[in-house]
């Protein structure tokens, strides 16, 4: 068996079809907001401000849709560890993220493959709200490494 | 009540698909970049060490600290001139400037991204983006929608691809 020069975190063959991943849990407001505008040039008014988002036909100030995309990154990562490797990510954003909302990234395992030597294990990603709703249905891809294989 | 548009895909508009609208280059990432960037994202938690121990990412399969996939480079340009252009061609389909204007309100509408290569400090990547696809739905409460899928290929200095992603804007 080929032997790795780093740890495994989790292994193709440790995954099965419908495993939930762990969950990625933040609870948003200007706080997270703000810092991710700091890091990625995103001041808007209606993500800062009330009667802006108002102005935008929206009922109040919302949170970036690519700060959801980094949820189901990190939660996507976090599953993984640094051994497995994020292949592909599609995400949609059906609603919004207003102020002080629960915002859980998941994750649910849809199927394992083999495709050119390369383990791969397809999931059905989103983002849910505390009432339950998801507001950024999507999929995702990652790469894992298989006993004997690496 | 601001008149509703029959469509907002004007010739002009069409026009842009398939083209090159823009060619971007970073500045070299910074460890200080990444770091930040995973702490912001992060919070109010502790990033991963991937991101910021390089004492600790050099004894993972990727030999060094990376950047979260999710990294942006292009943050904060001194320009943006590319953007700059679409943004005429849209305004040319508003009359007016005022939030309640029809096509003056923009949103994202979602992403797919293809990840080949991770970045990493030093590391300056190209962006080169177009205009794939149009389309146009009725919304229930915005009316008319112009969705727009723009196609960014980004490589780095050595030439290899680090991601495509293929991004939904909307206009309504």
């Amino acid at each position: 068996m080929a032997k790795l020069s780093y740890a495994v975190k989790l292994w193709w063959e440790d995954v099965r079809e419908g495993q939930e991943t762990p969950p990625f849990v933040r609870v948003t407001d200007l706080m997270n907001w703000n810092r991710y505008a700091a890091v990625n040039d995103e001041f808007i008014y209606f993500h800062m401000d009330d009667e802006a988002a108002k102005a935008a036909k929206q009922p109040g100030v919302f949170g970036m849709g690519n700060l959801r995309w980094t949820y189901v990154h990190h939660m996507l990562r976090d599953w993984i560890g640094d051994s497995g490797d994020i292949v592909e990510v599609e995400l949609r954003y059906t609603g919004l993220n207003l102020k002080n909302d629960t915002l859980t990234a998941k994750g649910k395992v849809t199927g394992k493959r083999v495709e050119n030597g390369e383990h791969l294990v397809d999931l059905e990603v989103w983002v849910e709200n505390q009432r339950g709703e998801n507001t950024a249905p999507g999929k995702a891809t990652v790469r894992l490494p298989a006993r004997g294989k690496g | 009540m601001p008149e509703q548009p029959t469509t907002y895909i004007t010739p002009e508009l069409r026009a842009e698909l398939g083209v090159e609208r823009e060619r971007r280059v970073s500045p070299p990432i910074a460890l200080s970049d990444i770091r930040k960037w995973a702490i912001a994202t992060y919070w109010p938690e502790r990033p991963p060490r991937i991101y910021w121990d390089d004492g600790y990412a050099r004894g993972t399969k990727w030999g060094g600290i990376i950047a979260p996939y999710d990294f942006n480079p292009f943050a904060w340009p001194v320009d943006d001139e590319g953007w700059a252009r679409l943004m005429e061609v849209l305004k040319s389909q508003v009359k007016g400037d005022s939030a309640d204007v029809p096509g003056s309100r923009g949103m994202n509408g979602g992403s797919r991204v293809r990840y080949h290569n991770p970045m990493r400090a030093g590391d300056v990547i190209t962006s080169v983006s177009k205009l794939v696809d149009l389309k146009e739905a009725l919304g229930k409460k915005t009316g008319l929608l112009l969705f727009t899928f723009t196609e960014n290929r980004w490589t780095n200095q050595k030439g290899e691809l680090v991601k495509v992603t293929v991004g939904t804007g909307i206009r309504y």
